[in-house]
């Protein structure tokens, strides 16, 4: 592992900012670490930064132990939330602050802050002031500075949070092809799970300070270790009790079940590709119907239970108040503290996924 | 006056003519028609009389004196506002409301009491004044004494000019500095000085051109000698409408100089504020 924590604890006051949390990062790897707002996963960050000194733990970068190396010698690389950009400062003078500060030479200065100048892509904009430039564009100028003076570990803290919806995601696939590019180790922190998913390798999921769970995105959505994982991935729905559901009746009264809109297939009495699997279905009613842009999310009312499926702009029409069959596919069952998968026992060998 | 009121368009609270009547009379009644006077009763004097006037030596000195001191009552003003405004502005502590509170207190306190004050506390017999006394320094009836009045009703302008800036500098540009590798020193000449730069030379100025013309505070403790140097320009225009035959063109062709003095470093201020607004700005 290049990147290390090991057992860090930090309270404010009476508030557990990070219990007990220890990861590793590989060389090269681009990693989210995710988690709503106020679960300690800034301040797990600054810890590694040094802006924030753990009660307890160690820090281990290339294998060396840093805990005792102050913020501005560790050779980390940081982009703040509001990228925090020398406004008194033009655009060249904010990138090459690192490399003055290291005393480099005039001329490596130079070619350092071009060469970053053009990896950004803002040449003709050198002069500029930080106030004169769009939102994407400080970013870049922030991701630029940070990387010149060669860290060893980039961070950068909720990267896209000060950026409207629609540059983001530019923005998000420009910042994973540089990270590749320049070939640094990255750690990043973000509220926005499709933004994990879509750019980092490793993502490391914080709750309340603990560590919920680490791995790749697929490993996390198909293999969820606790209920707030299962939850918090994928737009989920928990159920209490499933005792009424057709081809679930293995499962007892009283175990919490997750349930995500891809599980649940629903369906008109006519439509010919289900009908078999009739046999498996419960009825439903039409509940709810919201337009997604490219999809629609149909609340059906099952019993007493409402359920959320995606549906295909391409089928056919629906209305609030229509009477569906409502065919759950898959479920997740929460036992001993694991996430277990179960499938409908009714489906035999019929996998939906597959239709 | 009308054009321009409508040109705004619609706006919540209507009466653009009565406020604009109201500040306009106001700034008439209060600023412009007292510091026109100024100028008409100087102009009563021919030139030659005026230069002659201005160029005594006493009332040379008295300018020497009162820009001096208040130079350097606004120099120190500036070290130590910026130290106070960062104390209330970057840490939380018991009766931090309190002092940011009493930084006002020389804003508010009659000048008299603050110099009668300080004249009893650093005269020879007052227990500071005693004190500086054993190390040989004599405070009060000195130019000493001058700029301790003038840091005393000075400071105010530096801190509230500079903490409202402070405030509004993120702490993740120092934060940003420190993770580039610099120093906690380099942090503050290269990141944080450029940011209450302009605010600085605000307070700087008001103090200056606060302290150059200040009467109050700063007759007791000076001791008004001519021979010690300690007359200031506010207390000679005093002694023209004092004395028996009242001088009053004298006394405006001091005041004169006073205002243009004001003038100049109000426009500077402007100018120098302009020219960082542009710097970082479209």
């Amino acid at each position: 592992m290049y990147v290390e924590m090991k057992g860090i604890c930090k309270k404010f006051g009476n508030y557990d900012a990070a219990r007990d949390i220890s990861f590793g990062i590989e060389k090269g790897k681009l990693a989210a670490i995710l988690g709503p707002s106020g679960s300690g996963k800034t301040t797990i960050l600054r810890i590694l930064a040094g802006l924030e000194t753990q009660d307890k733990g160690d820090i281990i970068v290339e294998g060396k132990v840093i805990n005792d190396i102050p913020a501005s010698k560790r050779g980390i690389g940081f982009v703040f939330q509001n990228y925090a950009l020398f406004r008194y400062m033009t655009v060249y003078d904010n990138i090459a602050f690192g490399l003055k500060v290291q005393k480099a030479g005039k001329e490596k200065i130079d070619e350092r802050v071009r060469e970053m100048i053009s990896l950004i892509g803002l040449e003709g904009l050198e002069k500029r002031y930080p106030d004169q430039l769009s939102g994407g564009q400080r970013q870049r100028v922030a991701f630029a500075r940070a990387i010149a003076p060669n860290p060893q570990l980039l961070l950068l803290d909720e990267p896209f949070a000060a950026i409207d919806a629609k540059v983001r995601k530019e923005l998000r696939s420009w910042l994973k092809e540089m990270i590749q590019k320049v070939g640094i180790t990255s750690i990043f922190v973000t509220h926005d799970q499709e933004e994990a998913v879509e750019v980092a390798d490793d993502i490391i999921i914080i709750n309340e300070g603990n560590l919920e769970q680490i791995g790749t995105p697929s490993e996390i959505y198909k293999h969820p270790q606790t209920p707030f994982v299962a939850k918090f991935i994928g737009s989920s729905t928990v159920l209490e009790d499933l005792s009424g559901f057709k081809g679930f009746e293995e499962i007892g009264k009283g175990k919490k079940v997750i349930v995500r809109p891809e599980f649940v297939e629903a369906f008109k009495s006519d439509n010919k590709k289900f009908h078999d699997l009739i046999p498996a279905a419960e009825e439903g009613v039409i509940e709810k119907i919201e337009f997604r842009g490219s999809y629609l999310e149909v609340t059906l009312k099952v019993g007493d239970v409402s359920l959320i499926t995606n549906r295909s702009l391409e089928r056919r029409n629906i209305s609030i108040g229509e009477k569906m069959y409502v065919l759950l596919h898959r479920i997740y069952v929460f036992e001993d503290g694991t996430a277990k998968r179960y499938k409908n026992s009714l489906l035999k060998d019929v996998d939906i996924e597959l239709m | 006056m009308k054009k321009a009121g409508k040109g705004k368009g619609k706006v919540v609270i209507p009466g653009f003519g009565m406020t604009m009547g109201i500040t306009v009379s106001m700034l008439s009644l209060l600023i412009l028609i007292p510091l026109a006077s100024v100028m008409a009763y100087s102009f009563k004097m021919s030139l030659p009389e005026f230069a002659e006037l201005v160029t005594r030596p006493n009332i040379v000195q008295a300018f020497i004196t009162s820009i001096l001191c208040a130079f350097i009552a606004a120099v120190i003003n500036s070290v130590f506002g910026v130290i106070i405004a960062w104390v209330l502005v970057r840490y939380e502590f018991f009766g931090k409301r309190l002092i940011d509170g009493m930084i006002e207190l020389p804003f508010a306190l009659p000048t008299a009491v603050a110099g009668i004050t300080l004249t009893k506390m650093y005269s020879d017999n007052g227990f500071l004044g005693k004190a500086f006394e054993r190390i040989g320094i004599e405070v009060a009836y000195t130019k000493i004494g001058i700029v301790i009045a003038m840091v005393f009703i000075g400071i105010p302008f530096v801190v509230r000019a500079i903490q409202p800036v402070l405030e509004k500098l993120p702490r993740s540009c120092e934060e940003a500095g420190l993770m580039l590798g610099a120093s906690r020193s380099v942090v503050f000449r290269k990141i944080i000085f450029p940011e209450i730069m302009p605010p600085l030379l605000t307070g700087f100025g008001l103090a200056l051109a606060r302290g150059i013309g200040e009467y109050g505070s700063v007759i007791y403790i000076s001791g008004n000698s001519e021979k010690n140097k300690t007359q200031v320009v506010s207390y000679i225009i005093m002694q023209k409408l004092n004395s028996g035959n009242v001088d009053y063109e004298g006394a405006a062709a001091i005041a004169l100089i006073l205002l243009i003095i004001s003038f100049v470093m109000l426009f500077v201020i402007n100018v120098i504020q302009h020219v960082a607004s542009k710097r970082t700005s479209a």
